[in-house]
């Protein structure tokens, strides 16, 4: 995946780029109201930081203490090393129970391991309750966004889409029609399903609990319908003790939509009689990033995606062009990690403004992390042979050659001296949409030195 | 107002060559303000568009070569705030003179900074009238604090308003976004070309809307770059770095 070329794609529909834009940024906006109403704001962000630090730091320990508790109040803990070791064990569950159809609820992992298809391939019919993840998947894609997985389409395209699948009216994009019609829809789904898939939005090491935060309640109803329910989780979810929670609900809602509270925090204890709860530890590359020194923090995000709302490159280039699971800067510090050659352009999509860290929750550096990652994709240039972006990197004009060229004053030169055309085909790039600036009689150092100053 | 040190004036290799008036005001406002200021003559690039590019590794000599020419001084001042964030921030680290180097890292200060932070002076008199919109560059700002970012939740402050609001006749424009990249980036204004325009397209919008006259920045990296869209779209609109203003405009 090349971002710059998917970036450029995206924005020859300036019209609904621009939309894009100010979609996001509105949902920036009330993130910005809603945390700035709360006095101990950064407060706040430096004790979730630390917790998670904490976290980081003794996951051995809270892993098991986990494990031990979650035990202990009945309910089933797997462990899978990658995506594939995951995926088994959710066919498994669903073979034992004789499944064919189940309901899941948003989340991220699940689409890390590509669950979906691999548990259609293997003939079980898979539901995404969240409204915005039912439509990504009728059109078969992936969430363009981790929070608000079809924030890329209008509410017409929505209507067209339920048009075909749901029989909805022609034309009709109200959104309370369209959302009753998916409601009704999805009613059926969810009575019909014995087994429900949640995500994890925080496990609980004290009491082995966790905890799904969801707007539409669409995890709760799967859940409470079906016999068995099965919660992916990655293991770096973890918070030492429940009293935590409330640290990281009140920054999650707010972080994501500017909401004081996300609509359902629904605890997860022990199944009630004659049902089960298995929940799946996933790490997938989770201990590898944990031991990279770093890039380890970057295990700290609790998936609020704020810092796609406020990223200008997000906003302007969409979830697609990224071309990774989590997209946006958080994706572009994960990703590298996974594929370095895949993902060798994410690092560079960032201008290192700085917006994202500032705006994190619990206070990832990621922009700084964009800057390391970027010395590394260049180290690894031709192990990964990623000639193509690094060779035109360092051709960029401020890289090396540049910096030493105008330094020498060659640049200045041949500026003065070449036609318009011949400069803009060296610096083609720059001079599509920019001029030049008007070249000075001489430079700084020269006016300096005729002063008299040596 | 004056202080009994040397200060050793840092010109960004672009700045040099491209925009030399801005160095220039830099050294007549500095010497305005009763500084002692000098400029070797031997400096060169400080590295920092290697480093954003992913070569920090090879600005080891370029880093040392630095520390040399500007180990004399008290004071080592800037008119950019990215060039300063890599030279304290990001230069990599010269082994076996880690002490040397932090020790010319902590003298090293954005202009606006040095006016506001260090020699202390928020109450420059003077004239301006114009109205004008502010670029904070991200580097400047969300790099080296020189301005509240409006992500955080903290006092609002902007030490180049500071210097510049209380000024005769100048009108100062608020933005519908504070604080937006303008999409220059270094490497990223050729390697994401589409994205760098659009977003410095957007950012002169938002000036032009507000009918601002003139824009004025910290970093003549971001202005090079709206001042290009600009000029190739026929747009009125002028820039200025803060230093020739704060030059023009003192009494
Ligand atoms: S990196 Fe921070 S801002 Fe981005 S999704 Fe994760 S927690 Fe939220």
């Amino acid at each position: 995946m090349n971002h710059p070329v998917q970036a450029a794609k995206f924005l020859e529909d300036k019209s609904n780029a621009k939309w894009h834009d100010e979609t996001l940024w509105f949902v920036r906006d009330k993130r910005d109201l809603s945390s700035k109403s709360i006095p101990e704001w950064e407060k706040l962000r430096e004790l979730a930081s630390g917790i998670k630090d904490n976290v980081l730091s003794n996951l051995d320990s809270y892993l098991v203490e986990f494990e031990k508790n979650a035990t202990k109040n009945g309910i089933k803990i797997h462990w899978a090393k990658d995506a594939e070791e995951h995926n088994q064990i959710v066919l498994s569950i669903l073979e034992e129970k004789d499944c064919k159809a189940i309901v899941k609820s948003k989340s991220i992992l699940t689409e890390e391991c590509h669950l979906n298809l691999y548990l259609e391939e293997n003939g079980v019919e898979v539901v995404d309750t969240d409204l915005g993840e039912r439509i990504v998947q009728f059109l078969n894609q992936p969430p363009s966004h981790i929070v608000l997985p079809a924030i890329h389409l209008k509410k017409e395209h929505i209507s067209e889409i339920f048009h075909e699948k749901l029989q909805t009216e022609k034309g009709n994009n109200d959104p309370y029609y369209l959302t009753q019609a998916a409601r009704k829809h999805l009613r059926e789904k969810f009575l019909a399903a014995k087994v429900a898939i949640t995500g994890v939005n925080f496990g609980v090491a004290e009491t082995g609990e966790f905890v799904v935060c969801t707007n539409e309640g669409n995890a709760d109803m799967g859940v409470h319908l079906a016999d068995t329910h099965i919660a992916c989780m990655g293991i770096e979810k973890l918070i030492p003790k429940r009293e935590h929670l409330g640290v990281f609900l009140r920054l999650l809602a707010r972080s994501a939509t500017g909401q004081s509270i996300t609509n359902y925090n629904s605890h997860f204890r022990s199944p009630s009689e004659g049902k089960e709860i298995h929940i799946i530890l996933l790490d997938n590359g989770r201990t590898k990033q944990l031991g990279r020194e770093k890039f380890r923090n970057s295990l700290k995000c609790i998936r609020c995606g704020a810092c796609m709302n406020t990223c200008p490159i997000y906003r302007r280039s969409g979830g697609y062009s990224y071309g990774s699971v989590v997209p946006g800067p958080i994706g572009s510090i994960l990703s590298p990690g996974i594929d370095l050659k895949k993902h060798s352009t994410l690092p560079f999509a960032s201008t290192l403004c700085g917006s994202c860290s500032d705006v994190c929750p619990v206070k990832i550096n990621i922009h700084e992390q964009l800057y390391e990652w970027r010395q590394e994709i260049t180290k690894a240039q031709s192990s990964i042979n990623a000639k193509s972006i690094a060779m035109k990197i360092a051709n960029g004009i401020f890289s090396t050659p540049f910096a030493y060229k105008i330094s020498g004053q060659i640049m200045r030169g041949s500026l003065k001296i070449l036609p318009e055309s011949v400069t803009y085909s060296n610096l083609n790039t720059w001079g599509k949409e920019r001029d030049l600036p008007e070249l000075p009689k001489q430079s700084f150092k020269d006016w300096y030195k005729n002063k008299g100053n040596e | 107002m004056s202080i009994n040190k040397k200060v050793g004036l840092f010109i960004p290799c672009y700045v040099d060559q491209f925009y030399p008036n801005v160095a220039i005001s830099t050294l007549e406002l500095l010497q305005k303000l009763g500084c002692n200021v000098s400029y070797p003559m031997n400096q060169t690039c400080c590295g920092q568009p290697m480093a954003n590019a992913g070569y920090e590794r090879d600005t080891v000599a370029t880093t040392q070569h630095f520390l040399d020419t500007f180990e004399s001084f008290d004071y080592i001042v800037c008119p950019s705030g990215s060039c300063v964030h890599h030279v304290r921030d990001h230069a990599p680290c010269i082994e076996g003179k880690e002490t040397f180097q932090k020790d010319i890292q902590h003298k090293v200060y954005e202009l606006t900074e040095f006016i506001t932070d260090i020699l202390k002076i928020t109450d420059i008199k003077g004239t301006y009238p114009h109205r004008v919109g502010f670029h904070s560059s991200c580097h400047g700002q969300r790099g080296l604090r020189l301005a509240s970012s409006s992500e955080l939740n903290q006092p609002v402050f902007n030490k180049a308003k500071q210097l510049l609001a209380k000024f005769e006749g100048l009108e100062w424009v608020e933005l519908s976004r504070k604080d937006e990249c303008c999409g220059f980036g270094g490497t990223f204004a050729v390697t994401e070309e589409a994205l760098s325009v659009q977003m410095g397209k957007d950012r002169l919008q938002d000036h032009i809307s507000k009918d601002a006259e003139i824009i004025i920045g910290g970093d003549m990296s971001c202005i090079m770059h709206l001042s290009g869209i600009a000029s190739r779209n026929k747009q009125a609109i002028k820039f200025k770095h803060i230093a020739e203003v704060l030059n023009e405009a003192i009494i």
